[in-house]
């Protein structure tokens, strides 16, 4: 019942805050809410399956790139790029998914690393392609002769998305395949002798994963007007990270909250960067040190007690992970 | 012919950098199973600490190097002390220590950042002069002197875990923990030392890799990926893997950058990265790692 209450009271929030909210905030907020669906997506492959990406931003780029080309070059109108930037992306995480199924722990770490660092030199290198450092510039999303150019309009799209997708995650990790995720992160042995079969399960975790990636990456494309390939580097991949591990792993409502709260945050602190670097990096040590179920759950006792039945052990990666 | 004398000298004299690198992560993968993420990030700030040392406070090269590498040590120190021990103690996982690592990392930016700026630096070579003919090879210095540190180093460390007591007392925490401290011998200290090496090596390959690179906190990025791939490529379990691997890189990274593609010479790392995991993931001298369920 209380939950209820809570989420009617930040839809009612959520709806009203444009009327309050002056422009340039209203965008900050709006791009929170596209990492928010990236950083769920990060949750689910993280937080839920226990395989760590030190590169999603790479995703996030790939879908970004695909929905500014197919908008720029075959002209396609945004509610088609934004579906196939998500399905081209999810595509790829399937294809990394194939060789991180035989890697854990750091070693996977390592490999998605080096792939979120390819993903952006290839991005700069293609010239031809994507135009280099100079970037691309995608065109405002539109539903017909109806743009969507002003900053209210952006704020509700996205919103839009993001309940959607949140609400589409949260059935998802208490379904059937939610399930076998918490399963093969807990314990992959028996995982496989209740009849879930890990290689799948985990390639369709960095599908999902990456889907709701391209999808951020979509948004963010045609909401900020302007990519490139600094956008998507190796400081955003840790930026996500960060957004899941201080907002809580294997929690959506964390995620989106982590997320929101440290675009926020980073947004404000953008005349001080090498500031901010140092706030983001004590942050992430306080947070894995003193609280390691993020802050999401550190609020639990004062929000609805006794939810998230299976879910609450931040027991993420398998314990021995070189028994060597 | 000339060509290939260039491009097998040149690689590995840039593949003993990315085996210092390697070797450093390694070290400390093996004795407190934690992947350092922070390791190109210490080894920049050490540089830093050389170039304030040598430029802004006037001192000779030298014992600014040996300052600096006497730094990293201690900040080895600290992020064994400060930082992984207490998360260690609360039981944090793998993945805990990964975003911890993480954290640091940006922390040491950050604080480059706010000390030095962004303008690029240049940092001097240890070893300058004027080129070595070697049978009509051309070899520049700096080349030969950071091969024969690196090499110099593997070997003296190599020595070290062989004849020394407390190379030998290391030897017993990597390879059982448990039963070494029941031997009497203080694993945390030993935790604690590796960090300090560890940080140590990265830091002259930061030193010796600077001045090629430039002196700016984003710049030792590159480092970090070669320094993974090397380990990979080795076996992340092997430390004269480790040197080899960074060896291998270098000479297969020179010769794609000559033959195929400058341009992919850097993503190159990560394509090895994920060919030798996928085909061979105990590398080339590594041993394959069993699972105990």
């Amino acid at each position: 019942m209380r939950d209820r209450v809570l989420q009617a009271a930040v839809a009612a929030v959520v709806a009203l805050l444009p009327a309050i909210v002056p422009g340039y905030y209203l965008y900050v907020l709006t791009l929170g809410m596209i990492w928010a669906v990236a950083a769920v997506g990060l949750n689910v492959l993280t937080g839920f399956t226990g395989q760590i990406s030190i590169g999603h931003a790479g995703f996030v780029g790939i879908g970004a790139y695909t929905s500014a080309l197919l908008a720029l070059k075959v002209g396609w109108p945004f509610w088609m790029t934004l579906p196939a930037a998500g399905f081209l992306t999810a595509a790829t995480g399937w294809l990394l998914g194939v060789p991180a199924l035989r890697l854990s722990g750091p070693y996977l770490a390592i490999a998605t690393l080096g792939f979120g660092t390819a993903v952006s030199q290839v991005l700069l290198k293609w010239e031809r392609l994507t135009g280099g450092y100079m970037g691309l510039k995608p065109p405002r999303p539109s539903l017909g002769s109806w743009t969507l150019a002003g900053d209210t309009a952006l704020y509700y799209l996205t919103a839009g998305v993001l309940a959607s997708m949140t609400l589409a995650a949260t059935n998802l990790v208490r379904s059937p395949v939610g399930r076998a995720f918490v399963a093969v992160r807990d314990s992959e042995a028996a995982a496989q002798a209740s009849g879930i079969d890990p290689a799948r399960t985990k390639t369709l975790a960095f599908a999902v994963s990456a889907f709701y990636a391209g999808i951020a990456g979509a948004l963010y494309a045609h909401m900020v007007g302007y990519v490139s390939p600094s956008d998507f580097n190796l400081l955003i991949s840790i930026f996500l990270m960060s957004a899941i591990v201080i907002g809580g792993l294997a929690s959506i409502p964390g995620s989106v909250a982590g997320a929101v709260v440290l675009t926020v945050g980073f947004q404000l602190l953008s005349g001080v960067r090498d500031l901010r670097t140092v706030v983001y990096g004590l942050a992430l040590v306080l947070t894995v040190i003193f609280i390691p179920g993020g802050l999401w759950r550190a609020t639990a006792r004062w929000r609805a007690a006794g939810r998230q039945r299976i879910m609450v052990r931040p027991s993420v990666v398998e314990k021995d992970h070189a028994a060597s | 012919m000339r060509l290939v004398a260039d491009l097998i000298v040149g690689g590995l004299a840039a593949g003993a950098l990315y085996g210092l690198m390697a070797l450093g992560l390694v070290l400390i993968y093996k004795t407190t199973d934690v992947v350092n993420f922070g390791h190109a990030d210490m080894a920049m700030l050490s540089t830093f600490i050389a170039y304030a040392l040598h430029v802004q406070a006037g001192w000779a090269l030298v014992p600014a190097v040996f300052g600096a590498v006497a730094f990293a040590a201690l900040l080895g120190v600290l992020m064994e002390r400060a930082v992984m021990k207490p998360a260690r103690d609360r039981k944090a996982t793998v993945l805990g220590l990964v975003v911890a690592t993480l954290g640091m990392a940006l922390i040491l930016n950050g604080t480059a950042g706010i000390i030095w700026g962004h303008d690029v630096k240049s940092f001097p070579y240890v070893a300058s002069g004027a080129p070595l003919q070697v049978g009509g090879v051309v070899i520049p210095r700096d080349q030969i002197f950071n091969l024969a540190v690196g090499v110099g180093l593997a070997a003296g460390l190599h020595s070290f875990f062989r004849f020394s007591n407390v190379g030998v007392a290391m030897r017993a925490t990597i390879s059982n923990r448990t039963a070494a401290s029941l031997m009497g011998i203080p694993v945390s200290r030993m935790f604690v030392l590796s960090w300090a090496i560890g940080a140590a090596l990265g830091a002259v390959a930061g030193m010796l890799a600077a001045p090629t690179l430039f002196l700016e906190p984003n710049r030792m990025v590159d480092l970090l990926i070669k320094g993974f791939a090397a380990a990979v490529l080795g076996g992340f379990t092997s430390m004269p893997g480790a040197v080899v691997g960074g060896l291998g890189l270098g000479l297969l990274e020179n010769f794609v950058g000559a033959y195929v593609s400058l341009d992919l010479k850097d993503t190159f790392a990560f394509l090895l990265i994920v060919v030798v995991l996928a085909v061979r993931p105990e590398g080339l001298l590594g041993r394959p790692v069993r699972k105990r369920v």
